[in-house]
This record gives structure tokens, C-alpha cells and sequence, in this order.
């Protein structure tokens, strides 16, 4: 019988009824009295010099109340890059200015030049075509091999050089990988790109900056996954805004996929311009100007290569990418390719030996950063496609193959710096063969062909590393930010609960998630608790939600506030039942006295603590609320075996996903209807990177898909059922729930599965050539690799 | 994008030439043009309104004319500045070829790019989009040095037999 509420019981998302209503609280649904707003003058060529940016007409049009440009930022910092990356050779990365509005040269298509600020949003729209930027158009930097093989053309000429570091990890290891490789008894290489992609949340980006003159206080309401590191980079590294002067609110946020978690420059400038205007000022943005302006995924160029003995066990990997960095550094960008990608090479496989060389690169592309996954999808898209290929070049079983090389034994420490702590790789493959129904793939086959398809089956084992994270390591490791989360648990005075929460909800759940775990805690319905996010004003400082944190992180600090909560309330309980408070217990949301039928109900304790007429004065202190911060000392791993299916048409090369089952193994988990919803989305973007999204730039620079008539999302019809499985759990050790991160792993097994399928089906339709198809697999790369 | 193409006029090729260096004629014959002054030496300015895609603009731009070998070839640089639509640009090298005297041969390589939103918007339609454009230009120039291509129905009341059609630019230049 499953559960009906608290851990474990699929809940219902309260916060569904406001969304499907029409009655969420988006930030641009917030308008503040007075509000101006503003357009960006933004570059259309990919590189430039800027000879001059001339106002005059745009100043003197309707409405207009400022015109805004480079020079009027040069006192203000640098858009801050909030993660440094230490080079092979010891040395730090290169890390050029990033102004607000470009100054000197603009250095991608998109780049803001110049920012009107307008009565109506119309009057700035006009006004900002009337602004004239003489701009001498530079050769662009697009290609990366190119751009680090010559310096002629330099994004940033003051760093002399367009790479960003050359990092080697792990670097003791890189002649013992050398030698074991040259000593093979094979080696399978492949030679792969992950395509640049564009998160494209539902919501576009939206920035309203206030300023109370009467206060001295600034406000910025934001489309932000974390309003504390917004305000913190922001005000301390930006604007020179110290926190007490600075309010930074992200309310309901459609989306954000890892793009929503930087600091924008766009945020900067409504808040800069609001103090120096004395008017709210406010942006959205269009999505032709989120496709330009917001960050974006992926975009490595890879090329590994994996030695194995004679008996087919793994001896050694070696991978050399080149990562894209895009113009500027984005708030996370350098973590991406490095800590977040080298530390996975690992994958679920016993291999001894692993070096990893990434080489980043500025481009006069826009920024890239973190996306669904964040390094780990690119981590298991090479790991998954060379053992795949490996398994073809020996002609051996893919999953004997895998099954041969699975770690076995936890914890396990990889050769590229981490340990995981729980899994069962085994378990979550036996399940998928079970749910995927691989016993009857043959007949499948067999029906597909007769109707002229080509049926291929993808197998794909990961395992990633996800609620980041320890603080003492990635600081080591080059982060500037510490990774706990906070929660503080505010008791009301008749019981019911308000959880202030540093992690924010923009998609996830966590209204009714978070809930079920506190309700659990205590013993008391769902509904008497409300989760308050979003607002640097009513929360307590944390670092918000990304890398598949928030229940790992955010959740073990509403545990530990929790258990605080209960351990007063026992101790008022005990003065209350006048007994010992050795022999409380809390049970059904009542405390009572071990062995006596003596209780009183978890409404009288509150009332008493905030009404403490009959209280414990002399020993505590009345009020119940209670503040934790959780830091883990490890990240989760969570791991699953994937499989997708695929038809083929052999005369256009259209590949049809008919078929994709999924077996995670999460740990515990809290409410499986969310798990299940969010692997099913992140399938659905690893499938839309698989087949049809492709971020595209010409050679100079131009970006060719900026629309969705160009970027192919994925709509209903390009997605089948997934079928999803998450009943092997290995709960984790470190944190006190046993939770491990789910929001990324759809995103992150499922696009090897989907080209492991497209090549079963060429391979085994006689087209024995084809060995790689490079993503999307669109139509037009399937036919002509079929052509050969 | 690239393209080349050639087409037979029916002029001699000192009458092709004059015609492709005429600002008027030229403003008549750029698709969407809506001013266009100046002289061969000085180089041309020119507005022209045009819609790529889901994107209308008005482009003003500079065309300049370079490598001038009279009678011979002759190429004609342009770049115009669509404002929030982004811009284009392009070079156009003629080479005009004398098949017999009174018909000429005119040669084109065009190569033009675009950036911004019709870069962004336009891309998947631009190459069809300049290849519409050259074909209409230079069909146009076609019409305006010979006549309007034979109609073998329905000719104009008032046409008075015999009269042989002229373009306008030969009626003008009485060429």
C-alpha cells in the first residue's frame, strides 16, 4: 500500500494549482510604481572595435529618459566570474574583464553596446534603433582549434592569447596513461562533439531594479535559480552594494535549467540604472534576446580514446576536449568542462588508470555555461559512445561488456579524485533489461522491418555526481563560493510551519516535496507546512538550486533545523507533562510520556512556546524557531542503466524514438510522482540533444539559430512514454535523508542511449560503416552517413 | 553565400556598362529601392526596403565601385545597416563579354552576408532570398536596356504597330 502523504507518498504539487491557473507570481508579472524600462542596442556583428556609440537622436526622442553606454560603467566592477581553474602547469586561468556594456570592442552577436531607458517599453524600442554604433567589424574567432592554434585574432587582446587554461587532470597520471595505452591489447578512439545548446526556458529572463531613495535600498527582482549568490556577486563584485542594502527576489520562475543560475549583466544595469535614474527600471527580455544573451550548453569537442587487455577489462582512458567558454566567462562556466566533467571519467567502470585534458576556449560566441547536467552529460556522452564502439570493435555484448567493468565494491575511490559512496550498477541493469522488456527486442526488430524500419537498441549506463557539494573541496578545487545550503523552521504560534528555504523551486517541487519530509519529521499533515523561498529578505543566506542539490542539500539542512525544532519542543513538552525529557516521545504530532497514556498534542507545545505563561523560562528561551545550515561532506551519486529504441527510416534518415526505459537509482526518495516527472524532462532534453537541437554560427561569427524556426525543440510527438524505474536505491551514506540528486540524470543518460540506438539500427541494417553519428541526429547526418 | 550567373543582353557592351554605373537606373533595377543617388566615382547611397523572411527593414547603405576596366568588368560593393533588423552586405564582380556586335554577355559572382536577426531569423531562407534578389535585379537591367520581355498576347491598345519596343534606358540614351 503506498504511502498517502509524508516520505515516500506521491503528493500532489500544490504549487500546480497556481501555475495551471494562470496565477503565478512571475517576475514579469511584477510591476513597481513608476517603473521605467529598457532595451538593449545590442551587437550584430560577432566582433568589433567600437569607434563610437552616438546618443544624441535616441536622447532627444519621446520618453526617452536615458540613454546608457560602455563609458558610463567604468566605475563599476567587472561581471564576476565566481570559479577559478588552476592550469596543468600550476598557473591560473585567464580571466578577462566582462564589462556590463561593452567597452572598446563588442565580442559576440548579442553583446549589450548601449541600454535605453524610456518611459514605455515601446518609446525605448524605438529610441534604441536610433542609437548609432560605429563598430569596425574584426574577423571573429569561431572555431576553437583554430583560435588556440593562432593568435592573430584575440577576443581579448589584453590576456594575448585566446585560451583560457589547458588543464590536465589527473596530471600525475598522464605518463602512466600514456604507456598503458601504448601497451593496449586495443584501444578504441572516437572522435565526438557535444553540441552547443540553448536552455530556452518557458520563461525568458526579466530584471526590475527599484531603488528607496528614503532607505538608501535597492531591489532586484529576477528570473534567478539563487537571489543570495545574485546579490552577493552582484553587490559585492559589481555595484559595490553591501548586503543590507541590497534585496534580491526571484518569486516564481518558469524554468531555468542552469541558465537562470548566473549573474546577467542585464540584472546589473536595472539595478545600477534605477539608483542613478531614481526609477524602477525594467527589462525582459525578448526570446529572440534570450537566445543571444542567455548562456549556453555544452559545445566540446572531444577525442577519447580507451585501452583494454585481452580479456576486455578497461586499462586505461584518455580524453582530449576543447570546451567553449563563448566571449566572457559565465559565473560557472570554467567548473563546467573541469571539475564537473574530469571528475566523472570514471563513469560506473573499475579503469586504474584516467587523464583528462581540457583545453578552454574563448570564442566570439555567446557565453557558455551549466545546462541540465553541467559537464556530466558531456562526461557520459564519451564514456557511453566509446564503450559502445568498443563493444562493436571486439564484437562482444555491450551490456557483458559493461557488466565486466562495473565497480562492484563501496565505497570507491576513482583515479580522478572522488569516492562513491553507494550503488549497485548491477541491480539497476537487470531492472532495465526487466521494464525495457530486452527479451523481445528480436521480434520488435522483426515488426519494424517489416514495415521497411531500420530498429536499432541503445544501452547506456551513468553515473553522476550531483548535490554539490562539499565546501572545503571545492574550494580547493578553485571555487569562490561555498556549497551548504541553509533552512530555517519557524513554528507559528498554533502549530502551523513556515520553512524559509536558501534553496528556490523553479520547477522542482519544492513546495510539496519539502513538506512531506518536515510533516514526516513530526508526525503532522503536509498542509500545515509552507515552504518560503525566493527572497534574500526572508531567507536565510544560501546558494540555491543546481546540480540536483536542493533535496540532498537544502533538504538535510530542513532535517537538521527540523530535529532542533523537535529537540525544544521535547523539552517543553516534558515541562508541560511535568516528566523527564529523556522520556519523550513524538508520535502522530503528539508528545507523550514513554509507557503512560499521559500526551500533550504539538499544538499546545507551540502555543506555549510563544505564550509561555506556563514555560521553562529559567532553562530556555521561548519562541520556536530553529536555523541549520548543511554542508555535505560528499556529493551524491546517483546511477541507472538506460535503454532507448529507435526506428529508422533508411530513406530519409528520420530516426524515431519508439521506446525509452530508465532505472535510477536515487536512494530513498520523497515523492516518486516528482522523480518520475523530472526524469521524464530530462529524457526529453536529452532527447531533443540527441535528434534535433543544435545551437548553429557561421564563420563569422553570425548565430543562425535564434528562433524556433531555426532550433529545433522537442515537441510531444518526439518523446515516447518513458518507462522509469527507481525501486533499486542504494540510499546514500553522507546525508540524513539517503537522498541522491534526480533533477539532471534524465538529461544525462538518455542522449549516448538515443546514438547507441541510431548506430544498432544503421549497423545492423548492413550500413557496418557507420560507427558515429555526431548530435542531433537529424534526417540529413543519418542519410548521408548511410551513404557512406 | 556565393552565386554566379550570366545573362545575354541585346546592347552593345558600351550600352550594358553605362546602364550598370547609372545611379537611376540602378535604382530602378535594385529590388525595393527607394532612393539611390551619387555617382561611379563617388560612390552610391541607397535605401532600400525589403522583407527576408519574417524580417522587413529599411537598409541604407554605401555601394562603392571598384576594379573598373571599361568596357569590361567592373565590381560593385555594398553594405547596408538595417538597424534592429542587423545588415547586409555583398560584392557583385561583372564581367561583360561581347558574343557579337550589339549583344553582350553579362558574367556575375555575387557573394553576400548578413548578420544580426536576418542572420538569426533569415538564415534558412537568405540563400533563396538572394538569389531572388539577383535574379530580379538583373532581369530588370535586362528589361531596361532591351524592353520588356516579348508578350505574345494582348499587346496594348494604344501600341501602334511596328513601333519597336525599347527599355527606357536605350529610349533615354537614344542608344
Amino acid at each position: 500500500m503506498p504511502k498517502d502523504h509524508g516520505i515516500g507518498a506521491s503528493s500532489k504539487r500544490r504549487e500546480d494549482v497556481r501555475f495551471l491557473t494562470g496565477t503565478g507570481n512571475y517576475t514579469d508579472d511584477i510591476n513597481v510604481y513608476g517603473q521605467a524600462y529598457v532595451a538593449f542596442v545590442r551587437s550584430d556583428v560577432a566582433h568589433g572595435r567600437i569607434k563610437s556609440v552616438d546618443t544624441a537622436e535616441a536622447a532627444a526622442m519621446p520618453g526617452v529618459l536615458r540613454v546608457f553606454t560602455g563609458s558610463d560603467f567604468e566605475g563599476v566592477g567587472s561581471i564576476p566570474c565566481g570559479w577559478q581553474v588552476t592550469d596543468r602547469h600550476g598557473e591560473p586561468m585567464k580571466e578577462p574583464a566582462h564589462p556590463v556594456l561593452a567597452h572598446g570592442k563588442v565580442r559576440h552577436v548579442g553583446d549589450p553596446i548601449a541600454a535605453v531607458v524610456a518611459e514605455t517599453l515601446q518609446e525605448a524600442r524605438d529610441a534604441a534603433e536610433a542609437v548609432m554604433a560605429d563598430i569596425e567589424e574584426l574577423p571573429a574567432v569561431v572555431d576553437m582549434k583554430a583560435a588556440v592554434a593562432s593568435s592573430d585574432t584575440l577576443v581579448h587582446d589584453d590576456i594575448g592569447t585566446n585560451l583560457c587554461y589547458d588543464w590536465g587532470f589527473v596530471e600525475d597520471n598522464r605518463e602512466a596513461v600514456d604507456k598503458a595505452i601504448s601497451e593496449a591489447a586495443h584501444v578504441t578512439t572516437l572522435e565526438l562533439v557535444n553540441n552547443r545548446l540553448v536552455a530556452n526556458p518557458m520563461e525568458p529572463r526579466v530584471a526590475v531594479g527599484s531603488y528607496e531613495a528614503a532607505g538608501d535600498m535597492s531591489t532586484l527582482y529576477t528570473t534567478s535559480q539563487n537571489p543570495h549568490v545574485i546579490r552577493l556577486l552582484m553587490g559585492a563584485f559589481v555595484l559595490g552594494i553591501p548586503e543590507h542594502k541590497l534585496r534580491v527576489v526571484a518569486p516564481d520562475v518558469g524554468g531555468g535549467f542552469g541558465t537562470k543560475i548566473f549573474h546577467y549583466a542585464e540584472e546589473a544595469f536595472c539595478t545600477f540604472a534605477a539608483r542613478a535614474l531614481k526609477r524602477p527600471v525594467k527589462w525582459t527580455s525578448t526570446r529572440s534576446e534570450a537566445f543571444m544573451s542567455d548562456a549556453h550548453g555544452r559545445d566540446h569537442v572531444t577525442k577519447i580514446e580507451l585501452a583494454l587487455d585481452k580479456d576486455h577489462n578497461f586499462t586505461a582512458l584518455r580524453t582530449e576536449t576543447y570546451a567553449n567558454m563563448g566571449a566572457y566567462l559565465s559565473t560557472f562556466a570554467p567548473s563546467v568542462p573541469t571539475w564537473l566533467h574530469g571528475t566523472l571519467m570514471a563513469g560506473n567502470y573499475k579503469t586504474p588508470l584516467i587523464y583528462v585534458n581540457v583545453k578552454a576556449v574563448f570564442t566570439n560566441t555567446v557565453p557558455v555555461d551549466a545546462y541540465r547536467g553541467a559537464g556530466r552529460p558531456e562526461a557520459t556522452f564519451q564514456l557511453e559512445r566509446v564503450v559502445d564502439k568498443a563493444a562493436r570493435e571486439l564484437g562482444v555484448d555491450p551490456i557483458e561488456l559493461r557488466r565486466k567493468n562495473f565497480i562492484t565494491e563501496f565505497p570507491y575511490a576513482t583515479p580522478v579524485a572522488v569516492e562513491y559512496d553507494t550503488g549497485d550498477y548491477n541491480a539497476t541493469m537487470d531492472k532495465l533489461i526487466e521494464i525495457a522488456d530486452l527479451a523481445n527486442f528480436e521480434t520488435r526488430r522483426k515488426e519494424s522491418e517489416g514495415r521497411g524500419k531500420l530498429r536499432g537498441l541503445g544501452i547506456n549506463s551513468y553515473i553522476e555526481a550531483c548535490g554539490i557539494a562539499p565546501s572545503n573541496l571545492v574550494g580547493q578545487l578553485g571555487a569562490r563560493a561555498g556549497l551548504y545550503e541553509s533552512a530555517t523552521v519557524r513554528v507559528n504560534a498554533t502549530g502551523s510551519i513556515s520553512v524559509m528555504t536558501g534553496s528556490h523551486s523553479h520547477g522542482q517541487g519544492h513546495e510539496t516535496a519539502f513538506p512531506q519530509v518536515v510533516a514526516e519529521m513530526l508526525g503532522i499533515p503536509e498542509d500545515m507546512v509552507e515552504i518560503v523561498h525566493g527572497d534574500t529578505a526572508n531567507t536565510p543566506m544560501g546558494m540555491g538550486t543546481y546540480g540536483s542539490r536542493s533535496l540532498a542539500v537544502g533538504g538535510s539542512a530542513m532535517v537538521r533545523a527540523t530535529e532542533k525544532i523537535i529537540n525544544k519542543a521535547k523539552k517543553i513538552a516534558a515541562h508541560l507533562l511535568e516528566a523527564s525529557e529523556a522520556d519523550i516521545e513524538l508520535k502522530d504530532g503528539a508528545f507523550s510520556v514513554a509507557g503512560t497514556d499521559k500526551s500533550v498534542a504539538w499544538g499546545d507545545v507551540t502555543l506555549a512556546a510563544y505564550v509561555p505563561h506556563n514555560y521553562p523560562l529559567e532553562d530556555i528561551e521561548p519562541g520556536l524557531e530553529e536555523t541549520a545550515f548543511y554542508d555535505p561532506s560528499n556529493f551524491t551519486y546517483p546511477s541507472g542503466a538506460y535503454c532507448c529504441e529507435v526506428e529508422v527510416d533508411p530513406d530519409t534518415g528520420k530516426v524515431d524514438v519508439v521506446a525509452f526505459a530508465a532505472a535510477d537509482d536515487f536512494g530513498n526518495v520523497v515523492n516518486p510522482m516528482i522523480v518520475e516527472g523530472q526524469v521524464h524532462g530530462g529524457v526529453a532534453q536529452g532527447i531533443g540533444q540527441a535528434l534535433l537541437e543544435n545551437c548553429a554560427y557561421d564563420e563569422t561569427g553570425q548565430l543562425l539559430s535564434a528562433s524556433y524556426m531555426d532550433y529545433a525543440m522537442p515537441r510531444a510527438d518526439n518523446v515516447p512514454m518513458v518507462t522509469v524505474d527507481h525501486s533499486c536505491q542504494t540510499p546514500c551514506t553522507h546525508n540524513p535523508l539517503g537522498v541522491k540528486g534526480c533533477g539532471e540524470a534524465g538529461a544525462i543518460g538518455s542522449p549516448p542511449a538515443v546514438i547507441n540506438a541510431v548506430i544498432d539500427a544503421l549497423q545492423s541494417g548492413g550500413h557496418t560503416h557507420v560507427t558515429h553519428i555526431d548530435m542531433p541526429a537529424t534526417p540529413n547526418r543519418v542519410w548521408a552517413a548511410m551513404q557512406g | 553565400m556565393q552565386m554566379s550567373d550570366s545573362r545575354e543582353i541585346e546592347a552593345p557592351r558600351e550600352t550594358v556598362w553605362a546602364a550598370i554605373l547609372n545611379p537611376d537606373v540602378l535604382k530602378e533595377c535594385v529590388p525595393g529601392c527607394t532612393e539611390l543617388t551619387g555617382t561611379p566615382d563617388e560612390g552610391f547611397e541607397a535605401t532600400v526596403v525589403q522583407k527576408v523572411g519574417p524580417v522587413k527593414a529599411t537598409f541604407k547603405g554605401q555601394v562603392t565601385v571598384s576594379d573598373r576596366v571599361e568596357p569590361e568588368k567592373v565590381t560593385l560593393s555594398g553594405e547596408g545597416k538595417g538597424g534592429a533588423a542587423g545588415f547586409a552586405k555583398g560584392d557583385a564582380n561583372v564581367r561583360l563579354e561581347e558574343i557579337e556586335p550589339g549583344r553582350t554577355r553579362l558574367h556575375y559572382d555575387v557573394e553576400a552576408k548578413v548578420g544580426g536577426k536576418l542572420a538569426q531569423l533569415g538564415s534558412r531562407v537568405i540563400d533563396g532570398f538572394a538569389k531572388k534578389m539577383a535574379d530580379q535585379f538583373f532581369t530588370r537591367l535586362q528589361e531596361a536596356i532591351e524592353g520588356p520581355a516579348e508578350e505574345s498576347e494582348a499587346p496594348e491598345a494604344e501600341e501602334t504597330p511596328g513601333d519597336k519596343k525599347k527599355g527606357w534606358f536605350k529610349r533615354m540614351t537614344g542608344a
